[in-house]
C-alpha cells in the first residue's frame, strides 16, 4: 500500500520566455485535503494541468499510488481516477446539466443517448454525496455556485478518487465557500483525496490537512496544515511579509458623479449611487447581480431604459465613451486584453487610444507622430512600464506592464473620475502593491474612484465606502471600518439589505 | 392562372430545387456544428457536380457518378480541414481559395476530358423510382435526403457522436478535458460535409441539368449556407429553409414570360438571401466555437 | 531592417514557389513538359517591351482590386463583393462617358469619382447590412455579385445597348473621347521605351500606383486610419476608446467599394472604352489572392498584381502552344493562395514565439 497516493519527482515544464515548474516534487496523502498555494505565476496550474494530462512535462515522474504513469491526456488521468475542476469551468453553455455531465463518458441504448438511466445514476450519486444540482437545466441558466456543483458531480461520474480543485472560491460569496467547505469534508469522510489550489490564506488554512507553498516555479514549503498560520505562509509564498494597506483619513469634497433611479431591464432594477471627491467607493457584489451592466452604463456602452445620470449636478444626456471621457471619466475595464487594449497595436497606439483624435495627436485628421511618441515615452518613464521600446506591439508585454499602459493611458489625461473594474485581478504582488499606491494617491489628490473588484480583501482595504450591488438594486453603502467579512457577505446575498 | 400557380406542380417543382441547397446545407451543419466555419461548399458543390459528370459518362451508371461526386467534395473538403484544424488558418480565406480552385479546377479538367469549352456532353440521369401503384415517379436521391434529413437530425441530436460534435462547436476546451478528440470531430464534420455538398452538386448536374457547365452552381453554396443560419443550424431547420428557397426559385421560373425582365428574375434568389439573413438577426446563434482554430 | 524585410517576403515567395511546384506536377502528368509550358508563360511577357505594356495593363485593375480588399481586410471585413463593386464602378463611370461630352480636364476625374462612388456606394450595402444588423458580409457581397452582374447584364442589354451593335456581346456605345483614358506608348516612345501602339497600357496604371501611395497614407498617419485599423483589430476596445464600429463598418466598405469600382476604369476608360458585358473575368477575385500575397501592403499588392499580370498574359500562350488548357492558372493562384497563408501564419507565429522570449 503505497504512502501517497500521488507523488511528483522533478517536474519541468518551460513556456517560451518563462520556467513554469522547476523541478517540484509534491507528495500527497491519500484521504488528505492538501492545499497548494502561491502567488499567480507560482506553477501551481501548470502542474495541475501535467498531472490531469493537459500538457506534458519537458521532465519529471508522476507516480499514482506508488506505480509510475505516464498521463499524456485527460482521459488517462480520468482512467487513473483523476479529475479537476478548472478555474474557468469547463462546461458547455446550452448543454443541460445531465449532457455536461456524461460528455465524453456517454451511455447509449441502441446507438442512442440514454437519457434515464443516466439520470438514475445520477440521483444516486447526488444522494450518496449530498450534493443536488437540477439535471434537465442548461447551464447557462445556472448559478456559478450550482456550476461548481455540476463539475464535482462530473468527477464523481467518473470513479475519481483524487479531486484537484483550481480556484474554486474565487468567484463564491462566503456563505458559499462555507457550503462548498461542508461538501469538502463530506467527502474526504467517503475516503476521497482532495488538492486544494488557492492563494485564499484565511481558506486554506481552515480546511487543509498539508499545505504545500511554491513560489516562482519551486516548491518552497510544506508544512502541516494545524501548525501554519498566515505569516508563515505569506512570508513563504511572497518571500517578504505582507505589507498592510493603511488608508490614510479622508476629506470627503463635492459631490462628483450622481446616479438617479436607472433601470435596465431585467438585470438592474434602480440603481442610486452618489460618487464624491477624493474618496475611493468600492462596489461590492456577487457576479450577475448586475455590476457589469452598471459599469457599462456608466461608462457608456450600455443606454439605461431610466434612470439620469448627474455631473457634478448637471444632468448628462448623450452617454458614449467619448463624451464621458471628454468630462473627464477615466476607466479600467475588468478584461485587459479584450476590452482596455488592442493587442495588436504598439504601447504608443495604444496609449492615445481613447484621445487620438484631439489634437496635438492628431492635425488636421493627421496623425501627429512624434508627439505620440513623446507622450508614450513619458508615460512609459513615469509608470515603470517595461519595454524595451514604445513602437512594440502590446501583445508581448506581460500581464502587470499591460495593466500599467492602460492605467498610465487614464491617468494621463487627469481625469476627476476613475471607473476602477477589477484592476489587479490576474496580477502578481508587485504590480498589484504599485496599482494600489496609485489609486491611493489619486484620491489623496482628488479624484473619485468608483472600484469594483470581487477580492474583498482589496475592497475592504482600499475603500472608504463599500456600496453592495445585489439583485439590480444597491442594497446597503457600508462603512468598511464597521463590518467584517461576513457581513458583507450577507449583503452581498441579499440576506440583509438597508 | 393564380390557381395554377400554386399547384402540385409547383411544390414538387420546389422540392426539386431544394434539394442540391438542402444537401449542402446540411453539409454546413455538421462542420459548422463543429465549430469549422465552411464557406467552400460552394467549390464542393461545384466539383461534386462535375464528379457526377464524369462517373457517370465513363461507366455509363449514375450510381458510380454519385460516388465520384462524393469522392471529389471529400478531397476538396480534406484539403479545408487540413488547412483550417491543423494549419488553423483562417477558414473564410481557406474557403474562399477553395472556391476559386474548384471553379479553375472544374473547368480545366472538363476542357482536357471533354475537350468542350464550358460544357460537358449530355448524359443520362439515374433512373426514376416509381412510387409503387401509381404513375409517379421520384428522383433515388430526394429519398436519399429525405433519409439523410431524418439520419443528420437525430445523429447530431441524440446520439453520442453528436453530442461531441456540438461540444466541439460550443466549447471546444471543455471537451477537450474530458478526452474528447477535438481535432478528430472537427475534421469528421468538415468531411461529411464534404460528401453530402457533393451529393448536393452531383443532383444539380445529374438530376437536374443533365450536363456539367462551368460554374453551374451560380451561388448556390452560399445560399445554402444562408438556409443553415435561417434553420438555426439544424438539419429539420434546414431544409425547411431551403424548401423556401426552392419555393421561391419555383415560383421565379414561373415569373419568366411575365413581363419583367429576366435579369430582375434572376436577381431574386441572391435578394431573397439577403432578406433572410438580416431577418435572422438576433434570433439564431452559431455555435460559440464556430469559426474559431482550437489550440491546445 | 533587411532581415525583417527578408523574412516578410519569405512566405509569399516559397508560396509561389510551391504552388508552381504543383502546377509542374500536373502539367507533367498532362503529358507537357513543365519546364517548357513555363517558359511559353512567362517568356512572352518578361523578354519583350511590349510584353511588360500587356503585364502592367494587366497588373493596373489588379492593384485597385487588390488595394480594395486589403482595406477591408484591415477593417476586420471580408470583401468578396468586389467583383460586383468593378461592374457597378465601372458601369456609373461608362454612363458618364457616353452621356456628357466634355473636356477630358472635366472628363476623366469625373469617370474616376462616378466609379468610385458608386462601387463605394455598392459596398455600403453590405457595410449597411453589417453595422445595422450584423448580417455576415461574406455571404452578402458574393450575392451582391450575383445581382450587380444582373443588373448591369440588363442595362447593357436594353437601355444602354449599342444601336446596330454587331459584336455578340453586349456593349455600350462608345464613350465622348472626353472621358477616355489615352494610352502611354506616344510618351514612352518620346523617352525612349519602344512601345507598340498595339499594347493598351493607359494612364490608368499610374492612377493605380498613386491609389496605393494613398492608401497607405490614409491607414498609416491618419486618424481614419488609426479608427479602421483599431475597429478590425478589436472592435470592443474601440468602443471604449470613444470610436463608433457601425460609423466606421460602414466607412470601410464604401472606401474598399471605391477601390473595388476603380478596378474598371481600366477597361472601360483606359482600353475599350465602353462597357462590355462581363468584361470583368474574375479580377475581383484574383484581388484576394493579390492582397494575401501582398500582406494587405501596398508594395506588395503592386508586386503581386505584376506576378499575375504575367500569369494572365503568359495564359493565352500557354493555351495556344501547348495542350495545356489556361484554367490552370486559376488553380495555380487558389494554391497561391493557401500556401501563402500557411506561411504567413508559421511566420508570424515564430516571430512571436522569437519576441516572446526575448522580453
Amino acid at each position: 500500500m503505497a504512502e501517497y497516493i500521488l507523488e511528483t519527482r522533478g517536474i519541468t515544464k518551460h513556456f517560451p520566455g518563462v520556467l513554469a515548474n522547476d523541478s517540484v516534487d509534491i507528495k500527497i496523502r491519500e484521504g488528505e485535503i492538501h492545499s497548494i498555494i502561491g502567488e499567480n505565476g507560482a506553477g501551481k496550474t501548470t502542474l495541475m494541468n501535467i498531472i490531469y494530462g493537459i500538457i506534458r512535462p519537458d521532465r519529471g515522474e508522476i507516480f499514482y499510488k506508488g506505480k509510475k504513469v505516464e498521463i499524456s491526456n485527460p482521459s488517462v488521468a480520468i482512467k487513473l481516477g483523476i479529475g479537476m475542476v478548472h478555474q474557468h469551468f469547463m462546461l458547455v453553455p446550452p448543454f443541460t446539466v445531465w449532457e455536461n455531465i456524461i460528455l465524453g463518458r456517454e451511455v447509449t441504448k441502441r446507438g442512442i443517448l440514454d437519457k434515464d438511466s443516466v439520470c438514475s445514476e445520477l440521483k444516486r450519486l447526488m444522494k450518496d454525496y449530498g450534493l443536488s444540482v437540477p439535471l434537465d437545466e442548461k447551464v447557462e441558466d445556472l448559478s456559478v455556485g450550482i456550476c461548481q456543483k455540476v463539475e464535482l458531480i462530473k468527477l464523481l461520474y467518473r470513479g475519481a478518487e483524487l479531486l484537484i480543485l483550481d480556484e474554486p472560491t474565487a468567484l463564491l460569496v462566503p456563505q458559499e465557500t462555507e457550503e462548498l467547505f461542508e461538501i469538502l469534508d463530506n467527502l474526504k469522510r467517503q475516503g476521497k483525496t482532495i488538492i486544494f489550489i488557492s492563494h485564499k490564506l484565511k481558506e486554506v488554512l481552515r480546511i487543509s490537512d498539508r499545505i504545500t507553498v511554491m513560489r516562482r516555479g519551486k516548491v518552497v514549503g510544506e508544512l502541516d496544515g494545524k501548525e501554519a498560520d498566515e505569516e508563515t505562509l505569506a512570508r513563504l509564498m511572497i518571500g517578504k511579509t505582507l505589507e498592510s494597506q493603511k488608508l490614510e483619513t479622508y476629506e470627503r469634497g463635492e459631490e462628483t458623479l450622481r446616479l438617479e433611479g436607472i433601470r435596465l431591464p431585467p438585470r438592474l432594477k434602480n440603481i442610486n449611487l452618489t460618487l464624491y471627491k477624493g474618496e475611493i467607493l468600492g462596489l461590492a457584489g456577487i457576479e450577475g447581480n448586475g455590476q457589469r451592466e452598471l459599469l457599462e452604463i456608466i461608462t457608456g456602452l450600455l443606454i439605461p431604459e431610466s434612470g439620469r445620470i448627474f455631473y457634478k449636478n448637471r444632468e448628462l444626456k448623450h452617454l458614449d465613451p467619448r463624451t464621458l471621457r471628454e468630462i473627464g471619466i477615466g476607466f479600467i475595464p475588468e478584461d485587459r486584453q479584450r476590452t482596455g487594449l488592442i493587442l495588436d497595436f504598439t504601447v504608443a497606439e495604444n496609449i492615445i487610444l481613447g484621445r487620438h483624435y484631439k489634437e496635438p495627436y492628431t492635425v488636421r485628421g493627421r496623425l501627429n507622430l512624434p508627439v505620440i511618441k513623446k507622450t508614450a515615452t513619458d508615460i512609459v518613464k513615469e509608470y515603470d512600464i517595461r519595454t524595451s521600446t514604445v513602437d512594440k506591439y502590446v501583445r508581448f508585454l506581460s500581464g502587470g506592464n499591460q495593466q500599467k499602459v492602460i492605467l498610465g493611458r487614464e491617468f494621463y489625461s487627469q481625469p476627476e473620475i476613475l471607473i476602477a473594474s477589477q484592476p489587479t485581478r490576474g496580477l502578481d504582488i508587485g504590480a498589484t502593491e504599485m496599482i494600489h499606491k496609485l489609486l491611493l494617491s489619486a484620491r489623496k489628490k482628488g479624484m473619485s474612484i468608483l472600484l469594483y473588484s470581487s477580492d474583498l480583501d482589496e475592497i475592504m482595504t482600499l475603500s472608504d465606502r463599500i456600496a453592495v450591488i445585489y439583485n439590480g438594486e444597491i442594497v446597503g453603502v457600508l462603512s468598511p471600518k464597521e463590518i467584517d467579512e461576513t457581513t458583507l457577505g450577507l449583503y452581498m446575498t441579499g440576506a440583509r439589505k438597508d | 392562372m393564380i390557381g395554377g400557380i400554386l399547384s402540385l406542380e409547383l411544390l414538387v417543382s420546389a422540392l426539386r430545387m431544394s434539394v442540391p441547397l438542402t444537401f449542402a446545407s446540411l453539409g454546413g451543419v455538421f462542420s459548422e456544428r463543429g465549430g469549422v466555419v465552411n464557406i467552400a461548399l460552394e467549390g464542393i458543390m461545384l466539383v461534386g457536380a462535375f464528379g457526377a459528370v464524369v462517373g457517370t459518362y465513363f461507366t455509363n451508371n449514375p450510381w458510380i457518378g454519385l460516388l465520384t461526386a462524393m469522392s471529389f467534395g471529400f478531397l476538396i473538403a480534406l484539403i479545408h480541414a487540413v488547412v483550417s484544424i491543423t494549419f488553423r488558418i483562417n477558414q473564410i480565406i481557406s474557403g474562399t481559395a477553395l472556391n476559386i480552385m474548384s471553379a479553375g479546377l472544374t473547368t480545366f479538367l472538363s476542357r482536357l476530358i471533354f475537350k468542350a469549352a464550358g460544357s460537358s456532353p449530355h448524359i443520362e440521369g439515374m433512373i426514376q423510382w416509381r412510387f409503387p401503384g401509381t404513375n409517379w415517379q421520384i428522383s433515388p436521391l430526394i429519398v436519399i435526403m429525405f433519409a439523410v434529413i431524418i439520419v443528420s437530425q437525430i445523429v447530431i441530436f441524440k446520439t453520442r457522436y453528436g453530442l461531441r460534435l456540438r461540444a466541439c462547436g460550443e466549447n471546444p476546451y471543455a471537451a477537450d478535458s474530458l478526452g474528447v478528440n477535438v481535432i478528430r470531430m472537427r475534421y469528421s464534420g468538415v468531411l461529411i460535409s464534404g460528401v453530402l455538398g457533393g451529393l448536393g452538386g452531383a443532383f444539380l448536374s445529374l438530376e437536374h441539368a443533365r450536363v456539367f457547365v462551368e460554374g453551374m452552381t451560380t451561388g448556390r453554396g452560399f445560399i445554402a449556407l444562408a438556409g443553415m443560419i435561417f434553420g438555426r443550424w439544424t438539419p429539420l431547420g434546414s431544409f425547411s429553409a431551403c424548401f423556401l428557397f426552392g419555393l421561391a426559385e419555383a415560383l421565379r421560373m414561373r415569373l419568366e414570360g411575365f413581363g419583367i425582365p429576366t435579369q430582375f428574375i434572376q436577381m431574386i434568389p441572391y435578394i431573397v438571401t439577403m432578406c433572410v439573413l438580416i431577418g435572422v438577426v438576433g434570433r439564431a446563434v452559431a455555435p460559440a466555437y464556430d469559426g474559431i482554430p482550437f489550440e491546445k | 531592417m533587411l532581415r525583417r524585410i527578408l523574412i516578410s517576403i519569405l512566405a509569399p515567395f516559397l508560396a509561389v514557389l510551391l504552388a508552381f511546384s504543383v502546377g509542374a506536377i500536373v502539367i507533367y502528368i498532362l503529358g507537357e513538359n513543365p519546364l517548357y509550358v513555363y517558359k511559353i508563360l512567362l517568356v512572352n511577357s518578361v523578354t519583350k517591351v511590349d510584353g511588360w505594356g500587356y503585364v502592367l495593363f494587366n497588373a493596373t485593375p489588379l492593384i485597385f482590386s487588390g488595394l480594395a480588399v486589403a482595406l477591408a481586410f484591415k477593417g476586420g471585413l471580408f470583401n468578396i463583393g468586389v467583383e460586383g463593386q468593378i461592374y457597378i464602378g465601372a458601369f456609373a463611370c461608362a454612363w458618364f462617358g457616353i452621356t456628357f461630352d466634355v473636356h477630358p480636364l472635366i472628363g476623366i476625374p469625373v469617370g474616376l469619382i462616378f466609379a468610385m462612388i458608386f462601387g463605394g456606394l455598392w459596398g455600403v450595402i453590405a457595410g449597411y447590412l453589417k453595422a445595422r444588423f450584423g448580417a455576415h458580409e461574406v455571404i452578402n457581397t458574393i450575392m451582391l455579385n450575383f445581382i450587380a452582374i444582373a443588373l448591369t447584364n440588363y442595362l447593357v442589354n436594353n437601355p444602354f445597348k449599342e444601336p446596330g451593335q454587331i459584336n455578340p456581346i453586349p456593349q455600350t456605345k462608345e464613350l465622348f473621347s472626353g472621358s477616355i483614358i489615352p494610352r502611354v506608348y506616344p510618351l514612352f516612345n518620346r523617352i525612349g521605351i519602344n512601345l507598340s501602339p498595339s499594347v493598351p497600357l493607359n494612364y490608368t496604371f499610374f492612377i493605380a500606383i498613386f491609389f496605393c501611395i494613398l492608401v497607405w497614407y490614409f491607414l498609416e498617419r491618419t486618424r481614419w486610419g488609426y479608427e479602421i485599423k483599431a475597429v478590425g483589430l478589436n472592435p470592443r476596445a474601440s468602443r471604449y476608446g470613444g470610436i463608433n464600429p457601425n460609423y466606421i463598418i460602414i466607412l470601410t466598405m464604401f472606401l474598399s467599394g471605391a477601390l473595388g469600382g476603380l478596378a474598371g476604369v481600366n477597361d472601360v476608360m483606359g482600353y475599350r472604352h465602353r462597357f462590355l458585358d462581363g468584361f470583368s473575368r474574375g479580377t475581383g477575385f484574383t484581388g484576394i489572392a493579390v492582397a494575401l500575397l501582398g500582406k494587405n501592403n501596398p508594395i506588395g499588392i503592386v508586386f503581386a498584381s505584376i506576378l499575375f499580370g504575367i500569369l494572365d498574359r503568359g495564359a493565352l500562350a500557354m493555351d495556344v502552344f501547348t495542350n495545356t488548357p489556361r484554367e490552370l492558372i486559376r488553380v495555380i493562384q487558389a494554391i497561391i493562395i493557401i500556401f501563402v497563408a500557411i506561411g504567413n501564419e508559421f511566420i508570424f507565429r515564430l516571430l512571436q514565439r522569437l519576441e516572446r522570449e526575448s522580453e
